[in-house]
This record gives C-alpha cells, structure tokens and sequence, in this order.
C-alpha cells in the first residue's frame, strides 16, 4: 500500500511507516553481530498493525479515511515502545511491547488454561518463566477521538513528554497523553464567516526544548510561533515569518508555490525548516523578516507550474528532515528523486530511490535534471520525469547517516556506506 | 473549455483590432491563458470526492486564484471572450443534463431562451438574459460550502451547477467570490461528462507561458464592452436540446 509517513524513533532503533490502508509497519534495526557482519544497521519488520479502520461520518454522509497521516515516537521510558498515529480525525497511543517469557506451572490452571479442580491440587508449586519466541505486540491504549472538525495534519510531542498538539486546517488542540476526553483549542483561525476564508494550517511542530513554544505553518507562506504563556488561546503569535514576495516572478500560481508543506525545528532548537513547492527555507528563529538559507528543491519545475496545476501535482506537499547533527536536510521530488543539502559545504546532491538504478549496497549515483539545451548521457530532461513517482516522505536517523525514503509503495533505506 | 467565439467581438471595434493586431496578438494570447486557467480553477472546485472531505487547503489555494484572476479581469474591465477557440469546443452531446441545468437556475425564475435560437442569433438571448441573470444574482446560502461542520443534504461542498458558478462571475461584484462558496441545494449530477469536455481543450493552451507572466497592465484597447460568451454557451446548449 502507499505509505503515507515515515518516522524514525528517538533512538534510530525503531522505524514506523504509515500506509493509506490505516497500517502500521515498525522496523528494527539489527543489532552488531560479528557472525552476519553484513546485516549490521539492516531494519527488519518488527511489528505490523492495524492502526486505523475506514469510518462512516454519517452526519455528514462522509467517508473517513484510515490513511495515517503522521506518526510521532514518544521518548522512551521503559521497556515498551509508545508511538502516536493519526488519521484525519483521530488520534491513538499504541503500545508496543515484546514478549519473550512466558509462564509456566500455574497452580489452579494447567497448561491449556484450563481451571483446575480444586480439590485435585495436593501441592503447591511456584510457576516458572520460561523463555518462548519473541512475540511483539501492539495495543491501543488511548484513543483521542472527536476534537477535529477539520482534517489533521500534524501531531507533535511536546518536550514535558505529558502533552501532545494535534492540528488540523483551521484548529490546533492541546492534549494531555493521558486524558481523552478533553482538549483544549490553543489556535483557531476559523473566520466568523466561513465565505472569508482564504488561509489554513498545514503544519505544526512543538520546539524540541521549550515546551511552551510552538510554531504553525500556512497556506500563504508564513509561519508563527506561538508561546502558550502569554494566553490560552494563542491566535496572537508571539512571531510572524514571512519572506517578503519578489515581484519579478509573481504570477498566478504564487501563492500556491509559497504554501508550506512542512516545517520542522532543528534538532538544536535554534533553526527551523519550511518546505514550499519548488525550495526549502532555514529560518533563525530569532530573524522574522527572512529565511537564512534558501535551498532550490526543482526550480526547473518554476516553467511547468501551469502544467503542474493542471494534473494536482502543484499541490503535493512534501515532507523535509533534518539529520542528527542538523549539518544537512533532505527533502524529496519527483521521479523518485530525492534531495540533500549539505548546509556547511553548501553542496547539493540529487539521487533516487528505485529498484533499477541501485543495486542493494552499491553506492547511489548523483542524478541530474536536464533543464534545456543538450542532454548529457546520464541526465534526464524535465519533460521525462515522472510525476507519479513522487518522495513526499523522507527521515533521517537521529544519530547515524541512515535516512528511509518512502516511494509510493517501496520503503528505501540507505546509509553511509561503511568499510 | 468554453468557446469564445469571434462573434463575441463588439461591433465598430473593427478598426482597432486590425490598427493594433500585433500588440492585441499577445495580449489576447495572454487573456486567453488566464480566462483558460479561470475555468480550470472553476472546474476543480466544482470536482469533488463523493464519498470523501474535499482537501480543504487545496480548495482555499484554487479559490485564491479565482479571486486573483477575477480582480485582474474586472481591473482591465475585461470579461471579453478572446480569439478562435471553436474548433476546441466539446460536442454538445457530450454536455449532459441540461435539464437539470435549466432547473436549477432558469426555471425558477421564469427565464427561459428564446426558441429556435442558433447559432447565428445569441445577441438577442444574451440581452434577455442580463437582467434576469443579476436579478439572481446574491443567492443566500444556508450555510457555507466550506463548512464541514453541520448536515447538509447534498455531497460534497461544492456542488454547484455550472451556470451559478458563471452567473456568479457575471455580476463583477466584488464579493461574489464568496458566493462561490455558497451551498445551495443544487440537485446532485454526474459532472464527468461535462467535464471531460471541457477539460478536452485544455491540454495544451493555458499552459504556455502563463507562469512566467506577471498580471497583465490593462490592455491597450479594451474598449470592449464586457461579454458574456459563457453564459451564450449556457444558453446554446439549453436551447438546442
């Protein structure tokens, strides 16, 4: 099925894929083992679950979709693994956890389960674990259930670990990991007269160390950050980013282009990344007026934007990602094209995630996209590219060099090739 | 699309056109692409996923861009139909409902085309028509297509039959864009026919060149009086059925 998100957990250990089908898949990642040197840093299926089933809104004659948007790890805290997934309106907190002993000589049942006389037990005995085969398990613990009219698309954990925001096209809600049954509205931009709606929500992300600040993306290109001290409701932002327009290359489709797709806080804390349709911008928190560094995605796709608004492509939102050290970001294209850019060496490169350009642990060959005149041997020109073969999911290791890239329905995983 | 006849052009512009054919040329070119970029826009409002929410970020970024291209229309006062696009024109029989279309909007106000009409004789309609058409103009919705919240009896929020879509447009008014958005208890119809039609002669003409252009300085001489060449099409289709 089309995998809809991906996300690496705290540690890199543990791997989530969401698909359009409502499922969830969690790779693990093999532990060093001298015997199998190869299969060190390989991620194998762990667990695979039905997170999400397609509903009814009956009110509404509407179908909801069990597609997981977003999936987000919680830290962990103790032997089992929690991990948040949403569809667009619901929300739950899946428990992972393994089983590896089980438990043997019970006293009033034996060993099918079944009870057992009472007065046949002469004895008393202490059961025994006994290892058995590693079964993981998932269960739903809570489900967060009724608070989006609208359609989620973001969750984020708040650094406290206790709460969690979910936001959808117009509203972003505050919960407390242990109570479903209530949410607060921190943002609402809901006009008193829907007739006047011209922006929505498209992101949202939490600061990675100051749990009371968050940040919020839109439809027309701006970003605000919100501190949830200075009021309840935080619809007055306490910043406002904006990169001023340039009006040499304004047309029609500007506004759509300048719709943010994503926007994610370096892992420091300090910068934050939003994805548009042709670039991606670093933003210093502390300089609203315009991003500090502008990385082109496509630009090559800025002359097919009538074309691309024609087949829906334009309004694809793809997802971007920071690496560990935050010294790069990656983001995804078109024909299995994805791209990173080195932030130090202000290097780029294009590579792709496909079966037959890459042989499992050769190395990936940087593409290039012919924009005019004479086509290299090796490049490709824009008007072969395909556009159904969109990377809109990428994650990178929180540690390592290890990045997944999701292709429609293929999970690639590569990493730095090592000695 | 639509066609946009040559017969839509105001009578004693003759001089004009043939003076300044050159410069017209690329502007009309240029007004061609944006009228064609306005009825694609109004076309994927109009589709919606039956059993699924619209995308509600998508919708405001296309409605957006209806406003824009209807701001810079009313700004060079142009609603002009532009240059030979007949031969694009789907075939009428690939129009469907028309009686649905005649109900949803004509028949309750009384309106209705002259008979006989051709295609020879759309001034006469047209001019019947105009009044008729702003009379119906500021249609009251129960609630607002974008709302989600709340039942509403149709599917989908933007059902809308295509000639409110136009007469909306029609009125120049600035804030028929939200009548746009209006909900109104338009009967549900298959759109695919139509549609496919009309997205037929879209191919390749609005998307050359379109992109790059900044909005348009008035042009030169747009004396033209405004035209209704969609609503005519309406009512060809209506009359000819």
């Amino acid at each position: 099925d089309i995998i809809s998100t991906v996300e690496f957990n705290y540690s890199g250990d543990l791997l989530a894929t969401g698909d359009k089908g409502g499922r969830v898949v969690i790779f693990q990642r093999e532990q060093e083992n001298k015997s199998r040197p190869h299969s060190r840093g390989e991620y194998n299926v762990y667990s695979t679950f039905q997170s999400h089933e397609p509903e009814f809104d009956y009110l509404k004659s509407l179908e909801i979709e069990e597609k997981i948007n977003k999936i987000r790890w919680l830290p962990q805290q103790n032997a089992a693994h929690f991990l948040l997934s949403t569809n667009d309106k619901t929300i739950k907190l899946w428990k992972i956890s393994e089983r590896d002993k089980r438990a043997e000589g019970y006293n009033l049942k034996d060993e099918d389960g079944r009870l057992r006389d009472p007065f046949r037990i002469t004895a008393l005995r202490v059961p025994i674990l006994k290892p058995m085969d590693l079964m993981v398990e998932a269960s739903p613990r809570r489900i967060f259930a009724n608070a989006h009219t609208y359609h989620i698309n973001s969750i984020s954990v708040n650094s406290d670990h206790e709460t969690y925001l979910s936001a959808d096209d117009l509203r972003i809600n505050l919960w407390h990991l242990e109570i479903t049954d209530r949410s607060f509205n921190i943002v609402d931009i809901k006009p008193a007269n829907m007739e006047e709606l011209t922006e929505v929500i498209t992101a949202a992300e939490f600061h990675p160390h100051q749990c009371n600040v968050f940040v919020y993306s839109s439809s027309k290109g701006t970003i605000r950050l919100c501190d949830m001290r200075s009021s309840a409701l935080c619809d007055r932002h306490s910043k406002f980013f904006e990169e001023p327009e340039d009006p040499s290359s304004r047309s029609f489709f500007s506004e759509i282009i300048s719709s943010i797709s994503d926007v994610k806080f370096s892992h420091s804390g300090r910068y934050m990344m939003t994805r548009d349709y042709l670039s991606v911008k670093v933003w210093d928190l502390n300089m609203e007026s315009r991003p500090v560094e502008t990385h082109q995605v496509h630009e090559y796709l800025r002359s097919k934007l009538c074309s691309l608004y024609e087949n829906d492509c334009i309004f694809d939102k793809f997802e971007c990602c920071w690496n560990g050290s935050d010294s790069a970001i990656m983001t995804g294209s078109y024909n299995n094209f994805f791209r990173m850019f080195d932030r130090d060496t202000r290097r780029d490169v294009t590579l792709e995630a496909s079966r037959e350009s890459s042989k499992p642990r050769a190395s990936l060959k940087p593409r290039k996209v012919c924009t005019g005149g004479k086509r290299r041997k090796d490049e490709i020109s824009v008007d072969s590219l395909d556009f159904n073969k969109k990377i809109l999911h990428t994650a990178w290791h929180p540690v390592d060099n290890v990045i997944a890239v999701a292709a429609t329905n293929n999970l690639y995983i590569f990493q730095d090739k090592i000695n | 699309m639509f066609a946009r006849g040559l017969k839509r052009k105001c009578v004693g512009h003759e001089e004009d056109v043939e003076g300044a054919l050159a410069g017209l040329k690329t502007v009309s070119s240029y007004s061609l692409q944006r009228q064609s970029l306005l009825d694609m826009s109004l076309v994927k409002l109009q589709l919606c996923h039956m059993l699924v929410e619209p995308n509600l970020c998508r919708s405001v970024l296309i409605a957006n861009t209806v406003r824009q291209i209807q701001e810079e229309m009313t700004q060079d006062g142009t609603w002009r139909a532009v240059a030979p696009q007949a031969a694009e024109r789907a075939p009428l029989d690939r129009l469907v409902s028309t009686e649905i279309l005649c109900r949803a909007a004509w028949g309750q106000e009384g309106a209705h085309p002259a008979p006989g009409l051709g295609d020879g004789h759309t001034q006469g309609p047209v001019s019947d028509l105009c009044p008729v058409t702003s009379a119906q103009a500021p249609r009251h919705p129960q609630s607002s297509a974008w709302e989600m919240d709340g039942p509403r009896e149709n599917r989908g929020s933007f059902h809308k039959s295509l000639d409110q879509i136009f007469e909306t447009l029609e009125t120049k008014n600035p804030s028929c864009m939200e009548e746009l958005f209006s909900d109104v208890d338009s009967p549900y119809y298959d759109l695919d026919t139509v549609l496919t039609g009309m997205m037929g002669g879209a191919r390749s003409g609005p998307c050359e060149g379109l992109e790059g252009l900044a909005p348009a300085t008035p042009a030169p001489s747009s004396s033209c009086k405004s035209d209704l060449g969609e609503l005519d099409h309406v009512v060809e289709i209506l009359v000819e059925t």
